[in-house]
């Protein structure tokens, strides 16, 4: 199997096993702790993604130590990780038996953590097609408000005992509970990928996108830069082959999905650009929204990345009205900021609150870090 | 065993004066199809679990939003409870009437609202049937890819409700995996649209919540799917072989390869019989187990697989392997396959179909647990297998007629769910817990991860309203229940020899 466009970090050949390291002991002494003093705590993995929230004030809980790949067995697809273990370390053991996470997270630091990728909810690329974080989720072991150890959700691909509390923990950003341990559907490596660009305009690669949408394509990364559009095909050499024929274009650069997907591109760069970044989140089918400033189009136009100084409620008033929400992101601020996320509304703020109150009834987990009182 | 909401182990039911609430909620909903006479409340006693029938006290079949809302209005202020049903097809008792309690019908919401080819996208009421989706689809290219074998009855609200399967699920997912969004009303009357066309929303992913909570938290009213486009072409291949360890083990052998079939389904001896007695499938009666591996995709990629496959299958000691040679063949391949159950059910008066999923390894030595069940017990068994994600369907053959059977029946089922939960899996995969399962619960979970589940109730329903004795059962029952508690594939005494 050869991958002559990898974007994933290969295997070093001195690369060791992540470290075999069981803290839910400690951990689950530092939570009783906490809830009994109603101490905050703010949960920590590899500290990698602290841009993407509010700031939290609260004692640090770090899950670093809580490490290694519990079982992982390749035939059956699934593997299951403490929540400490790098997410590096993960992908390097995948990649060892021609497996991978298909959501294809973003790291941002080389520190980054499994239980960081689950909490934070991101995916990368080739989100569209493979699917998210949350749909590779099969089980959590959860360390919940009274410090207690529990598991849902479990090491099979389908499972509907119970509510799916796994799924509800990803993107909740620790709020609701400490992620211990957790169990993805892994996926076999595509044998064959190959990157290519075209010149059209924007609305030309909407349109691109839209028809080749409607047919089984072996796409699996689609991005417009304002001037090019960006395109992955993944699959067997046949169908990777072919379609690049058809879609014709020239061969891009290899690192491009990778720096697409860690915000390396100059587009994401303070010094290429000052004015603020935001991600909106809209229907992939949403027409352009009409914004001063510089657009980079992920996802098939699903996600798509703004430099602009426009203010952010109206930031926020364009995406809600092209069907999805707008997300305010500095990657200068390691601890986050006041508001990046799209406020809910009062129905929505009011489940929220009853749910956070029931599974965190001392408001002792990440206190704040998506919305206030949550 | 008795799975009949009983107040002792599920909590009491408040009592509510029919005729009042009739009264009142005709002066309120003037216009609502309400039934009330033993003779129209009949039909809708049970669901498709039809060994447990309760008629309930009034069925409300709403045709608009505002119905239901005011219905809901009404029944939170008076506290009745609220079970909801879509068509009624379910197999785990999941809209099982309450006596007490009125039954919502979801079926007459029933319009496909919007079919969006440029988007993917369908959005629909909840009372549309499953394969109706695909079928407004099919014109432009596309369908919605869930496939759970009653789609052409059972409604796309329940396969919400309950996160449906089929037999396509470890190459296109669940439904939890095809939904975008959906719309809920609360207990309390109040609209939600969780999710959303983009591809995330803000704040919890209450979404992935709703989906599988069977009926619990909220009343689904619209729902948003996605649509993919068909696949270019799909291939199957049938191997046979003399040996179901073999067939199993084939199986694992397919996927080590790094291929991905859009359906991989396994037959035991009894089912191969019973279909190919039923529909003339051409199967190999004499084989101990079949495998049907059906690889879609792209032309070039789908005729690489199917020699990887054939290799594979050669390798793994396949006695025979046969590709189908056109659509037609392909097409009557599946039929045994899809016709199994109604094709057990000619060798036996009834049956009850079980729902464990397990990890895949574990096979033999499931398949070797449930023979010897059914040998000691005296209860013929049939296996059918979504082999590529471990989702066992065994069929317990018995006669509802002769005194003890069906007890005998659900003994022999549980027991095989508390297997599946030994080896590491789950009592199920894919039919929902409903009322059927709600004693196994208990084997899965332990108490701290049911008051968990209970809080999570109380979140969106706290004074339990909303499908009561469903689901999650109470602290009581599981005290009650008793059972060996198996949790986590931590036995009590590992050390003893067990099947």
């Amino acid at each position: 199997m050869t991958h002559p466009q990898d974007q994933n970090p290969a295997p070093a050949p001195e690369s060791l096993p992540a470290a075999d390291h069981d803290a839910s002991d400690t951990l689950l002494e530092r939570v009783r702790q906490a809830a009994q003093d109603n101490t905050p705590l703010r949960l920590v993995g590899g500290d990698s993604k602290g841009f993407y929230g509010r700031p939290v004030s609260g004692e640090t809980l770090s899950l670093a130590a809580h490490t290694g790949i519990v079982h992982y067995d390749p035939v059956e697809l699934v593997v299951t990780v403490r929540a400490g273990t790098r997410l590096a370390d993960l992908q390097a053991a995948l990649a060892h038996e021609g497996q991978q996470l298909a959501f294809e997270p973003p790291h941002f630091a080389d520190t980054a953590t499994v239980g960081g990728m689950v909490a934070c909810g991101i995916s990368g690329p080739r989100r569209p097609w493979a699917g998210s974080v949350r749909d590779f989720v099969l089980g959590t072991r959860l360390i919940t408000h009274d410090g207690k150890r529990l598991r849902f959700g479990g090491e099979v691909m389908k499972n509907v005992a119970g509510y799916d509390l796994s799924r509800l923990m990803v993107g909740a950003q620790g709020t609701l509970g400490v992620i211990d341990e957790v169990s993805f559907k892994v996926l076999p490596r595509p044998a064959e990928s190959a990157t290519l660009h075209l010149e059209m305009s924007r609305d030309a690669a909407m349109a691109r996108l839209a028809e080749w949408g409607r047919e089984p394509l072996p796409i699996t990364g689609a991005a417009h830069d304002g001037e090019t559009l960006h395109i992955r095909l993944e699959g067997g050499p046949g169908s990777v082959a072919n379609t690049r024929k058809r879609l014709g274009g020239e061969p891009d650069y290899v690192d491009f999905w990778r720096r697409l997907r860690e915000l390396e591109l100059p587009f994401f760069s303070r010094q290429y650009d000052s004015r603020p970044l935001w991600r909106l989140s809209l229907p992939h089918r949403a027409p352009s929204v009409p914004l001063d400033g510089d657009e980079l189009i992920d996802w098939a136009g699903a996600q798509r990345w703004w430099r602009s100084d426009t203010p952010a409620e109206t930031m926020r008033r364009h995406a809600a009205h092209a069907g999805g929400h707008a997300t305010r992101i500095d990657l200068d601020r390691p601890h986050g900021i006041e508001t990046p996320f799209t406020p809910l509304s009062p129905v929505l703020t009011k489940y929220h609150r009853r749910l956070k109150a029931e599974l965190d009834p001392h408001g002792i987990f990440n206190p704040g870090r998506l919305y206030e009182g949550l | 065993m008795n799975i009949l909401f009983d107040e002792r182990l599920d909590g009491t039911l408040p009592t509510v004066d029919k005729d009042a609430l009739l009264t009142h909620l005709t002066a309120h909903l003037p216009g609502m199809t309400l039934l009330h006479r033993e003779e129209d409340l009949r039909p809708f006693e049970c669901d498709g679990l039809s060994a447990y029938r309760v008629l309930p006290m009034l069925v409300a079949l709403p045709d608009t939003l505002e119905q239901v809302e005011t219905l809901l209005g009404i029944c939170h202020a008076q506290g009745v409870p609220v079970v909801t049903r879509g068509a009624g097809t379910g197999l785990s008792g999941g809209a099982l009437p309450l006596e007490r309690g009125v039954l919502l019908v979801m079926s007459r919401f029933s319009r496909i609202l919007d079919i969006d080819p440029e988007a993917r996208t369908a959005r629909v009421q909840p009372g549309v049937r499953n394969l109706a989706i695909s079928e407004a689809a099919a014109p432009h290219g596309l369908y919605y890819a869930p496939d759970p074998s009653s789609q052409i009855a059972c409604s796309i609200g329940g396969n919400v409700a309950e996160n449906a399967g089929g037999v396509h699920c470890l190459k296109y997912g669940l439904t939890v995996h095809n939904v975008l969004a959906v719309n809920i009303l609360t207990i309390e009357g109040e609209h939600i649209t969780l999710g959303s066309e983009a591809l995330d929303a803000p704040g919890f992913d209450l979404l992935a919540l709703f989906t599988g909570s069977e009926g619990m938290l909220g009343v689904i009213t619209e729902i948003t799917v996605k649509l993919l486009p068909k696949p270019e072409v799909a291939k199957v291949l049938m191997a046979s072989f003399d040996d179901v360890e073999k067939a199993g083990k084939a199986v694992g052998d397919i996927i080590a390869a790094g291929i991905i079939p859009g359906g991989l389904e396994m037959m035991d001896k009894l089912a191969i019989q019973a279909a190919e007695d039923f529909v003339k499938a051409g199967y190999p009666v004499d084989a101990d187990a079949i495998l049907l591996c059906e690889l879609d995709g792209v032309e070039d990629d789908v005729h690489a697989d199917c020699e990887t496959v054939r290799g594979v299958l050669e390798a793994a000691g396949a006695i025979d392997i046969r590709l189908a040679r056109d659509d037609a063949e392909r097409a009557t391949f599946w039929a045994g396959r899809k016709a199994a159950f109604p094709a057990v059910g000619r060798m036996s008066p009834d049956y009850y179909c079980m729902d464990g999923t397990i990890p895949r390894r574990e096979l033999p030595r499931v398949l070797k647990g449930i023979a010897e069940l059914s040998a000691t017990h005296g209860l013929r068994v049939a296996n059918v297998f979504h082999a590529g994600d471990g989702n066992m369907h065994p069929l317990i053959l018995f006669d509802a007629n002769a005194p003890g059977e069906l007890a005998l029946a659900e003994e022999v089922g549980g027991k095989i769910l508390e297997l599946c939960v030994e080896v590491g899996g789950s009592i199920t995969g894919e039919h929902g817990v409903g009322r059927e399962k709600i004693n196994q619960m208990c084997a899965q979970f332990n108490p701290d991860e049911i008051t968990v589940f209970h809080a999570v109730k109380a979140a969106f329903d706290p004074r339990g309203l909303l499908n009561p004795g469903k689901n999650i059962p109470t602290l009581a029952r599981c005290a009650e229940f008793g059972a060996m508690h198996v949790h986590q594939g931590q036995l009590p005494h590992p050390e003893l020899p067990r099947f």
